[in-house]
């Protein structure tokens, strides 16, 4: 994981966001500040360096809190699979599994791509993120990575759902949340052949709906950026 | 949540009917294993809490969505334990078909048990008839394995147009838009499984049905929509190649477009 203190950073500093990330759970990093200057567009390669807590982007609040948070959801699912497509797990896999993560690669930029457009202006920058715990040369890795992010997508827009007030948003959510279903089934199905929900789906079949502070946590490590997602609403 | 707290709440009658399904269910093994009887009550509590929160009923408009998805159910289940019973699954297959079908069988206990508690009236249980009046040949004989994954396919993406077009219906009440939420994206994995399993891409390429039935072709109208958001929308070819466009966004159905679909296979 790219994190780092800033130059000059006191140990008081590096206290005080360790307790806000503990305290505050929303406050995802204490130290992945140096995309944000990128991103934010206030520092350039010399490295001039923000004050504390200018490197976080923030969702905002609202439908568009929400849909910021889809963005980088479908930042963090295009990053990955762009990567996949770059190792060397994906350069000898089957045809039939080139095919399917391709089409899981294009899909998840189409929706980046996508929120990007109809955020506008609103929209967060790009995100950093990392994927040096996953091993791009490594069937099991891979697919295992791709299983929790197409998990952890679905149960994301299941949470979110009920967050956004105007139709179209939800109507939105909905068509990209069971693709992402779609993309779930077909990488368990490589994993364990029949296995498409497995107990990801309970007794009552019904699949995950987890709050943006549960999945942006279980993403964590895989994003670099701070997130501050403090204003989004929670019910 | 206190599970017993909200379960106490329920019709003691209720309660024991969707006790006693599960426990059919369970008793004939297919869902051996993969039931968690301790973690019932507190999915089931969720809609009863919902339900009860509000005065103990639920508008006419939401019961008439959980009505509408209830008769789908219906199909679903039926058809999967039809085809369980009568030995058309060869025995490769059958570990999707049986989570597949215990699913079902769960989604319409739910229903049941939303419905119940909020103060409507079930829907009636049709009686199916799986040829369609003879359209086609019938799917549990074993020839016509086929017939009977086509015709899964064919209700797994009904399904997940049918749930997704009345999301919008169901935003007054969180906890039955989320549970309505929860049950439409794996009625999504059972659509890539079974796609899959036919040889089908998981996801829909343009509005191509993959069935040889022009009857179905209203199951994949519009799925090759490429304009996304609120109007005017947003093209979305730009950003990928084109058949991508199409298979990143499912689609929606009207509950007009889904009866009509459904009233094929309904004995009047």
């Amino acid at each position: 994981m790219a994190t780092r203190l800033l130059e000059g950073e006191g140990e008081l500093n590096f206290l005080d966001r360790l307790a806000r990330t503990t305290g505050r759970r929303t406050f995802l990093h204490w130290a992945g500040l140096t995309i944000g200057v990128v991103a934010l567009g206030c520092g350039d390669d010399n490295g001039t360096e923000p004050p504390p807590g200018d490197g976080e982007v923030n969702l905002g609040s609202g439908d568009t809190g929400i849909l910021n948070y889809a963005y980088a959801l479908e930042q963090l699912e295009a990053a990955f699979y762009t990567q996949v497509l770059l190792g060397a797990y994906f350069t000898g896999a089957p045809a039939g599994e080139k095919e399917i993560l391709t089409d899981i690669k294009n899909h998840e930029v189409i929706h980046r791509e996508f929120l990007k457009a109809a955020l506008g202006a609103a929209a967060i920058a790009n995100l950093e993120v990392t994927f040096a715990t996953v091993d791009m040369a490594n069937r099991t890795q891979v697919l295992g990575a791709a299983r929790t992010f197409e998990d952890l997508g679905v149960s994301a827009y299941n949470g979110a759902g009920k967050l956004l007030t105007v139709a179209d948003n939800l109507l939105t959510a909905g068509k990209i949340v069971s693709v992402e279903a779609r993309h779930a089934a077909a990488i368990r199905d490589l994993i364990v052949p029949f296995s498409f929900a497995g107990d990801v789906v309970d007794a009552m079949g019904l699949d995950k709906a987890n709050t943006p502070t549960a999945v942006l946590t279980a993403a964590d490590s895989f994003i670099t950026t701070t997130i501050n997602a403090s204003q989004l609403p929670t019910a | 949540m206190k599970d017993t707290t909200i379960f106490g709440s329920l019709d003691p009658e209720l309660t024991e009917r969707v006790l006693s399904r599960r426990n059919a269910v369970a008793e004939t093994g297919k869902m051996a294993g993969v039931l968690a009887v301790a973690s019932m009550p507190v999915a089931f509590g969720l809609l009863a809490k919902s339900a009860f929160a509000q005065g103990t009923t639920l508008p006419a408009d939401i019961l008439a969505v959980l009505n509408f998805a209830l008769t789908l159910e219906y199909l679903e289940d039926d058809f999967y334990q039809a085809g369980i019973d009568s030995g058309v699954i060869p025995a490769q297959d059958l570990p999707i078909f049986d989570s597949i079908s215990a699913h079902e069988s769960a989604h319409v206990a739910l229903l049941e048990g939303a419905i119940t508690t909020g103060g409507g009236t079930l829907a009636p249980h049709p009686t199916f008839d799986f040829t369609a009046n003879g359209l086609l040949p019938d799917p549990f004989v074993s020839p016509n394995y086929p017939i009977f994954q086509a015709l899964s396919q064919g209700f797994e993406d009904t399904g997940v147009r049918a749930y997704k077009g009345q999301a919008g219906a169901l935003m007054s009440n969180d906890a039955i838009l989320t549970t309505a939420l929860q049950i439409h994206s794996v009625e999504a994995r059972h659509a890539s499984a079974v796609r899959r399993l036919r040889g089908q891409k998981g996801w829909i390429t343009g509005n191509v049905s993959g069935i040889e039935v022009p009857e179905f072709d209203p199951i994949y109208a519009g799925e090759e929509n490429t304009t996304q958001g609120a109007a005017p929308g947003i093209n979305t070819t730009p950003f990928g190649p084109a058949q991508s466009a199409s298979e990143a966004f499912d689609e929606p159905l009207t509950m007009e477009q889904v009866n009509t679909i459904a009233r094929l296979f309904i004995v009047p």
